[in-house]
């Protein structure tokens, strides 16, 4: 049987400024919708109910990637998770991350600014409508209590954007258009560890295109799912390092996804390495380093747990990728 | 002697093939009558409560609205084994999982359905859940069916054959093991639907998506109190079972009361969160074996408890309880021999029978502690399961008929094939391999309500142009069993099995076969298509032989042919055959019964287990391990199954490989898992079944015994090759890093938790410690069946 989805209208405006427009409408639950590959599973289990969904597929400034002149890449918010994996333009790395999500068909409809904006997923959320009534609403859901964490006044939902860990590794900014103008932030900016409030953005605003600066590093990024193919990060760790000429490491970002409600910067594993050449000590240690911020916990397959010591793992194989020969 | 055969043994396509891959092939789903309504349940939020009221009549004044039920407009019990009739369509009185359905709806389209759900007032009055074993032993929490505090001991075993003291007090070494199998679901791609019309004449036709339409039959006339005559049930095209649309399911009745309180046909699929909660998968099981060994290996004695954690109802329940400790013996000469079992009542969705029914879970515990018995006895795992393999033509010490057996060539040619000894415990760390055998039923060998009647029956009608009709109730669920009875039929009578027209699973046009479970449908459907087969063709022949005034003897039926073998110019075509067949004796219809042997002893539980004949399998799967992050690739598996004749290899194959992925599945990623009485995730999202690029090569290697009395000498292959399947890649992980994950599915936490314990200078084992401190009790003692010799 397939589930149904709950009556809605559906907009397609032709122009950002439409889409704008039908967003500030103060009268009426509005959202944005890309592919639909998140946003129609969770109207279906209900659990968003808005009357009108936004489609941004129409709107032809927002589909392809374009490089400037400084070697940046743009990608509008509707080019396909298919078309960005198949691209040879973007960032290596982008690319290859694009093909770890979810599933071949599920890429073909799914969008960069659909996955950037995903929500936060929880496996005491992401249920039917029913299963939640016999869990108990959680605070997320309308209720009062996280039942992944009782004790928490917090929202424990984990951002599972594949390709926010990797922009936030790359350095990307996203630009996002409302009524009252445009704004260029980087995407770091966009994400707020809150499994709830998890965009920093107000509801009325676009996210319009992902802006990758040119890359003049190593980057990699490391997922850890069970199967080859449709799982949702369990962790997923992306790092971009430059290295001078002695292999020295000059800068680095070593960013945590999966294990928290927003991609999660290893800030003191990323000091801990600029500065130093990539030995399997300094290897080690940062590894050690970047598992401290990280408090995954068992709101999705394999606990939490496992998942921490992971992180060690994933960091160390992840961060030997950037080393390279380490010359 | 050495037989040929014209299409046996062929690799042909299934007849049924093209329709399905140009998706021609129309489902339950795909069925639609004029005016028909669309059903559809309300689930019980809670996993154990009292049903204080409801209200419908909210719902039943939501325009659109044509039918509403309620628990009390179905009170009578059901279940598919006549001593557990303790199920009802919908909830009355008291719900005991959370997805047990309480009420239903028609009405004019969906929206309206699920609207009037939301319409329903339930007051419900929570009750303490019962959810592990231990609470089911407790005696401090409700009963689930029946009042009060106490136990929920849904039924228990114990049985001894030999003298397991004395067979112990010979063994030069014995062990405990205790393993933990976890609990798992069929994921059939096609989920439960039923489409139910209750005509003005008073008769009911029921389409469902079952593997059981005899027993679906049964139950509605039951439930709905009506004659069995004015019931018509249809299995049309079923896009999979593996033994999870072997119950009568809520919604089949629902459906049908519906139709019969709204006069119109009424369509209820379920969700795939249903169908997670309509379950009947396979049970956890935790188990304690002990076991005696001689230095050489030899088995001397074995004691099997097993504790079933049996969710809300009954279901086949009582059968795989005793499945749980009755197929250790066929593999192995086992010559003292205990077990002891226990299913208990808990407040989730209903376990029952998948793929294996009851005997993955401790062969998944046998396999493993023989290889950990070998390495204590420093013998190599081939070489103890050699020796202690059952013979050819055998009695086992729980009185089961082996015939036709090929274990020790399964064995051998895996290992063989596989360059098993020159791997194991050589391979670098991380890699490795592992083996383990199987055997399985070919067929329960009693039904499973009490009767002399055969087990299947299939009638034949030939048409004065020569086209031949099969009428056979098997039940295509995929496996191919359409095909199966047209080959038979082709074989017999000279034709191609594409010509045969067939007509399956329907009360009303076809003569009874039990169903599609117990790996029966080819060895006794096949069988009695053979008679049936056998009889048109010496009809046929005789009348030719008369025509061309010789011995029928010398009168061959092939290649669309009948005459003197060797003779073309003395012979006729098919159809003219046919016609002076008609002409001679009248209209060419026969039929042909197959009624298994009388196998059971005469102890409680000895039906259980029985069987015509058992399949054999042995399986080596290659691992690589990542140490660090406990996540297992697997390489290759090969596996030998011995099929008795492949009736068409093609099909076979597909079946061993289909066994190899579910039970890799099984073994590494599956877990019908809760939190509490709350599934963990009733998606394909969250229930990890393996994706394609999860599935590594098979070598199939099909090992033909030639059963003395299966089909041209077939044997089962639906469920045996899933067997030893999991215990192999145990073994294999264990070969690799190790560690004994004694426990299914062997995640990635737990082999990294088991390698963390042995970096800390600890056994590296992750699995259960201790059983439930339950006492058995009336323990029954076998005597050791006539001619049974000790090894």
């Amino acid at each position: 049987m397939t589930i149904r989805l709950p009556a809605f209208d559906y907009l397609t405006p032709e122009t950002l400024e439409d889409a704008a427009q039908l967003l500030a409408d103060p009268e009426r639950s509005v959202v944005v919708v890309g592919g639909g590959t998140d946003v129609v599973p969770k109207m279906k289990r209900r659990q968003i109910t808005p009357e009108v969904l936004v489609s941004l597929s129409r709107i032809e400034s927002l589909h392809g990637i374009r490089i400037d002149e400084s070697g940046a890449c743009t990608i509008g918010a509707s080019t396909t998770l298919a078309e960005i994996h198949d691209s040879t333009v973007v960032p290596e790395v982008f690319a290859a991350a694009a093909g770890d999500v979810a599933s071949p068909q599920i890429r073909n409809s799914a969008t960069v600014g659909g996955n950037l904006c995903l929500d936060t997923r929880c496996n005491y959320i992401d249920m039917s409508d029913s299963w939640r009534q016999a869990s108990g609403y959680c605070l997320k859901d309308g209720g009062d209590t996280c039942w992944v964490a009782p004790r928490s006044n917090k929202c424990w939902a984990i951002s599972s954007s594949d390709l926010a860990t990797v922009a936030v590794a790359l350095g990307g900014s996203v630009r996002l258009t409302s009524v009252r103008g445009e704004r260029l932030i980087p995407i770091e900016a966009l994400y707020n560890n809150d499994g709830m409030s998890y965009l920093t953005c107000a509801a009325d605003e676009i996210l319009v295109e992902l802006v990758l600066p040119r890359g003049n590093g190593r980057a990699t990024y490391r997922k850890l799912r069970r199967r080859g193919s449709i799982d949702f990060p369990l962790l997923g760790v992306a790092i971009s390092a430059r290295f001078d000429d002695a292999g020295m490491c000059v800068f680095a970002r070593i960013v945590l996804g999966g294990i928290a409600s927003a991609p999660l910067r290893a800030i003191e594993a990323e000091e801990f390495i600029v500065g130093r050449q990539l030995t399997d000590e300094v290897l080690e240690e940062a590894a050690r380093l970047a598992t401290q911020p990280a408090r995954p916990q068992d709101n999705t397959d394999t606990g939490s747990r496992y998942r921490k010591w992971m992180v060690s793992v994933f960091v160390e194989r992840a961060l030997g990728d950037v080393a390279g020969d380490r010359a | 002697m050495t037989q040929s055969f014209s299409v046996v043994g062929k690799p042909l396509p299934r007849v049924d093939s093209m329709d399905q891959t140009m998706g021609k092939t129309q489902y339950v789903d795909d069925m639609t009558l004029p005016d028909m309504l669309v059903g559809r349940h309300l689930l019980s939020i809670h996993a154990h409560a009292r049903i204080l009221r409801i209200d419908t009549s909210r719902a039943e004044s939501l325009p659109g609205v044509r039918g509403v039920i309620t628990g009390s407009d179905l009170p009578i019990t059901y279940g598919i084994l006549p001593i557990s009739q303790d199920e009802h369509a919908l909830a009355v009185d008291r719900v005991r999982y959370v997805g047990e359905p309480v009420a239903a709806v028609a009405a004019v389209d969906a929206a309206t359905a699920e609207e009037a759900l939301g319409l329903i007032d339930v007051e419900y009055e929570p009750l303490d859940e019962v959810v592990t074993l231990e609470q089911a032993f407790a005696d401090d929490r409700p009963i689930l069916h029946g009042d009060g505090l106490g136990q929920n001991v849904h039924r228990s075993a114990a049985l001894e054959f030999g003298d397991v003291e004395e067979g112990f007090a010979r063994a030069d070494y014995i062990r405990e093991d205790v393993f933990f199998f976890g609990g798992n679901t069929h994921a059939a791609l096609e989920t439960h639907a039923a489409l139910a019309s209750y005509s003005q004449t008073g008769k009911l036709t029921l389409w469902s998506s079952t593997q059981v339409p005899h027993y679906v039959h049964r139950t509605l006339e039951k439930v709905l109190e009506l004659p069995a005559g004015r019931i018509r049930v249809v299995a049309p095209a079923i896009g999979g079972g593996f033994g999870g649309k072997t119950d009568p399911f809520s919604h089949e009745l629902t459906a049908a009361k519906l139709s019969m309180v709204t006069g119109k046909p009424v369509k209820i699929n379920l969700s795939r969160e249903e169908v997670f909660y309509a379950h009947r998968g396979r049970h956890p099981v935790l188990m304690w074996i002990k076991t005696g060994f001689e230095n050489d290996g030899t088995i001397t004695s074995m004691r099997f408890k097993t504790f079933l954690d049996g969710g809300a109802y009954g279901s086949y329940g009582v059968a795989s309880l005793y499945y749980t400790g009755a197929l250790q013996p066929t593999t192995y000469r086992i010559p003292n021999y205990r077990f002891e079992g226990v299913r208990v009542f808990t407040n989730k969705p209903p376990c029952g029978p998948k793929r294996g029914h009851g005997t993955p879970q401790p062969r998944f515990g046998l396999e493993c502690q023989l290889d950990k018995a070998a390495d204590h006895l420093g013998i190599d795992p081939a070489t103890i399961r050699r020796r202690n393999a059952v013979e050819p033509f055998s009695t086992t010490v729980n009185h089961l008929r082996i015939t036709s057996c090929a274990l020790v060539e399964c064995i051998d040619k895996v290992v063989e094939e596989s360059g098993f000894a020159g791997k194991h415990r050589q391979l670098p760390s991380g890699r490795g391999v592992g083996l383990a055998v199987g055997a399985y039923m070919s067929g329960a060998g009693l039904p499973i309500y009490f009767n002399d009647m055969p087990q299947s029956e299939v009638q034949v009608k030939v048409d004065r142009g020569g086209g031949v009709t099969v009428f056979s109730m098997a039940t295509d669920i995929g496996q191919g069993s359409t095909t199966m009875l047209a080959t038979v039929i082709a074989e017999s009578l000279g034709l191609e099995p594409a010509d045969m027209i067939m007509v399956t699973a329907d009360t009303d046009l076809t003569p009874v076969d039990l169903g599609s479970y117990s790996s029966r449908v080819t060895f006794m459907a096949g069988n009695a298509a053979v008679v049936a087969g056998r009889k048109i063709r010496s009809r046929v022949v005789q009348a030719v032989a008369d025509e061309l005034e010789t011995e029928p003897g010398s009168i061959v039926a092939e290649h669309g042919r009948v005459g003197v073998a060797g003779d073309p110019d003395r012979s006729v075509s098919w159809a003219d055959g046919v016609r002076l067949a008609i002409a001679a004796t009248g209209p060419l219809v026969e039929s042909g019964g197959y009624t298994a042997p009388k196998l059971a002893g005469s102890f409680r539980g000895a039906g259980v287990g029985i069987s015509p004949a058992y399949s054999y399998s042995a399986c080596v799967v290659e691992v690589d391990c990542d140490a660090a992050t406990g996540i297992v690739k697997v390489e290759r598996v090969w596996l030998a199954h011995d099929i008795g004749r492949a009736l068409n290899p093609l099909l076979t194959e597909g079946q061993v490989e289909g066994g190899v992925y579910m039970g890799l599945g099984e073994a590494l990623y599956e877990e019908h898992a809760f939190r509490g009485s709350l599934h963990r995730g009733p998606s394909l999202l969250d229930y990890k079944i393996p994706t394609a690029l999860d599935m590594p090569p098979v070598e199939t290697f099909l090992i033909e015994s030639d059963d003395p009395e299966g089909p041209f000498g077939a044997k089962e292959v639906g469920q045996g090759p899933l067997l030893p399947v999991i215990p192999a890649v145990a073994n294999a992980i264990h070969d690799a890093l190790g560690v004994r994950i004694d426990e299914v599915p062997i995640t990635p936490p737990k082999i990294v938790a088991a390698l963390r314990e042995v970096s800390r200078g600890r056994p590296g084992r992750v699995g259960p410690v201790t059983i439930p401190d339950y006492e058995f009790t009336r323990l029954t003692r076998v005597e050791v069946p006539e001619g049974f010799v000790t090894p």
